[in-house]
């Protein structure tokens, strides 16, 4: 695997819920579930109610709840704008 | 103790403890003032990334949507009104207030009619007093708003915009935003905007370097932007409660302090009457005692 990581900036309007670097991100978009890794083409979608998890640098995962939102990949950048989310 | 001296204390004591509500007051609104402003800081990450993520839909897709649409032949505006429930903030309320009616001028200048949606208490009893008609009002949640609360205004304000001014009595074709910005602990300002037809302006911050990538959308552009602009909205309305929280409390701070000043003054000045007064009842008891002694000393005096 390439030293590439992605980094994951997951935010509500209320705070930032996490921030760091990733090896990999899953979400559920209208379309169904999405995997993104390292040098993902651009994508803008629209998240449905479901897990979002998060797989660090460290191999360790995190997953959250969130209702609803968006995410906006690009150059190895992840944006998740959640309505709320909760670990 | 003579009645004057006794009036004196008896105002000197109700303006302490007025003062001390006024301290505590501004003490709490101080400590209010650095979470509201904490949350302002919450907020923005998500205003950013929305931000750009509308920019991208819209400089990737020629997709029409109902809200950036301006309507060619505008009939009537909605103004939402953004102000406190308490009072106790010197003019905070009132000058959001005034802003609005400046603005509602302009917009009848236009030949628009207004329908008026306000937050908190204070521009319900200014509306209601002066028999305005209100479209319709929250309060409650002026000093601590969340995001449900920006979601309600939302949601309603969003549904009246996209139905039709000509046939709907509650459709509006453009809206508008009084809110309070918080520029500094010392400088709030009312100021005005117009939310809709939005126009989609960058937010500050470092501007993406280069291009923006082609993004491919998922399910489809007008999906995505159907489903992006109403959170943006969303988030300009709840970003404008949460400018106009910190302002309030900036301003009920302000107002505090320069009550516990005034305060301060009016006790310094009833305590010099108050001695004054003490001073002039001693020496009248003096006087008496001295004239008292006198006339015994001048009556026996004159009997011997």
């Amino acid at each position: 695997m390439s030293d590439k990581t992605l980094t994951v900036e997951f935010v509500t309007p209320e705070r930032r819920v996490f921030s760091g670097k990733a090896i990999s991100l899953s979400a559920r978009t209208l379309e169904g579930d999405l995997g993104i890794l390292v040098d993902h083409a651009p994508l803008l979608g629209v998240l449905v109610d479901g897990k979002v998890s998060i797989e660090g640098v460290d191999g360790s995962v995190q997953e959250f709840e969130v209702s609803g939102g968006f995410i906006s990949v690009a150059n190895n950048r992840i944006s998740v704008l959640g309505e709320s989310a909760t670990q | 103790m003579g009645a004057q001296l006794r009036i004196y204390r008896r105002r000197i004591r109700s303006v302490k403890a007025t003062k001390k509500i006024t301290r505590a007051m501004e003490l709490i609104s101080a400590s209010r003032i650095v979470k509201a402003q904490q949350r302002v800081a919450a907020s923005t990450p998500y205003a950013n990334e929305l931000t750009r993520a509308v920019s991208a839909v819209a400089t990737f897709s020629n997709t029409d949507h109902p809200l950036t649409t301006e309507s060619t032949n505008p009939k009537r505006a909605a103004v939402l009104i953004i102000t406190a429930d308490r009072g106790m903030a010197g003019a905070y309320s009132s000058s959001a207030i005034k802003e609005a009616d400046g603005l509602v001028i302009t917009l009848k200048e236009r030949g628009l009619e207004v329908n008026t949606y306000l937050v908190g208490r204070k521009a319900v009893n200014y509306f209601k007093f002066r028999n305005r008609p209100i479209k319709n009002s929250w309060t409650g949640f002026s000093d601590n708003p969340t995001y449900a609360h920006a979601k309600t205004i939302a949601d309603e304000l969003i549904p009246a915009f996209i139905a039709d001014a000509a046939t709907d009595i509650n459709g509006v074709d453009e809206l508008h935003i009084v809110y309070t910005e918080f520029k500094s602990m010392i400088a709030q300002i009312a100021m005005n905007k117009r939310m809709l037809p939005l126009e989609v302006v960058e937010a500050e911050g470092p501007a993406p370097a280069g291009l923006l990538p082609m993004y491919e959308f998922e399910p489809n552009a007008a999906e995505v932007l159907n489903a992006l602009l109403p959170r943006y909205i969303e988030s300009r309305v709840y970003n404008a409660l949460l400018q106009s929280a910190a302002s309030e409390h900036a301003a009920r701070r302000r107002a505090m302090k320069s009550a516990t000043d005034n305060a301060d003054e009016l006790i310094k000045s009833l305590t010099r009457l108050a001695n004054a007064a003490r001073q002039a009842e001693i020496t009248q008891e003096i006087s008496e005692i001295v004239g008292g002694a006198d006339a015994l000393a001048s009556a026996s005096a004159g009997s011997e």
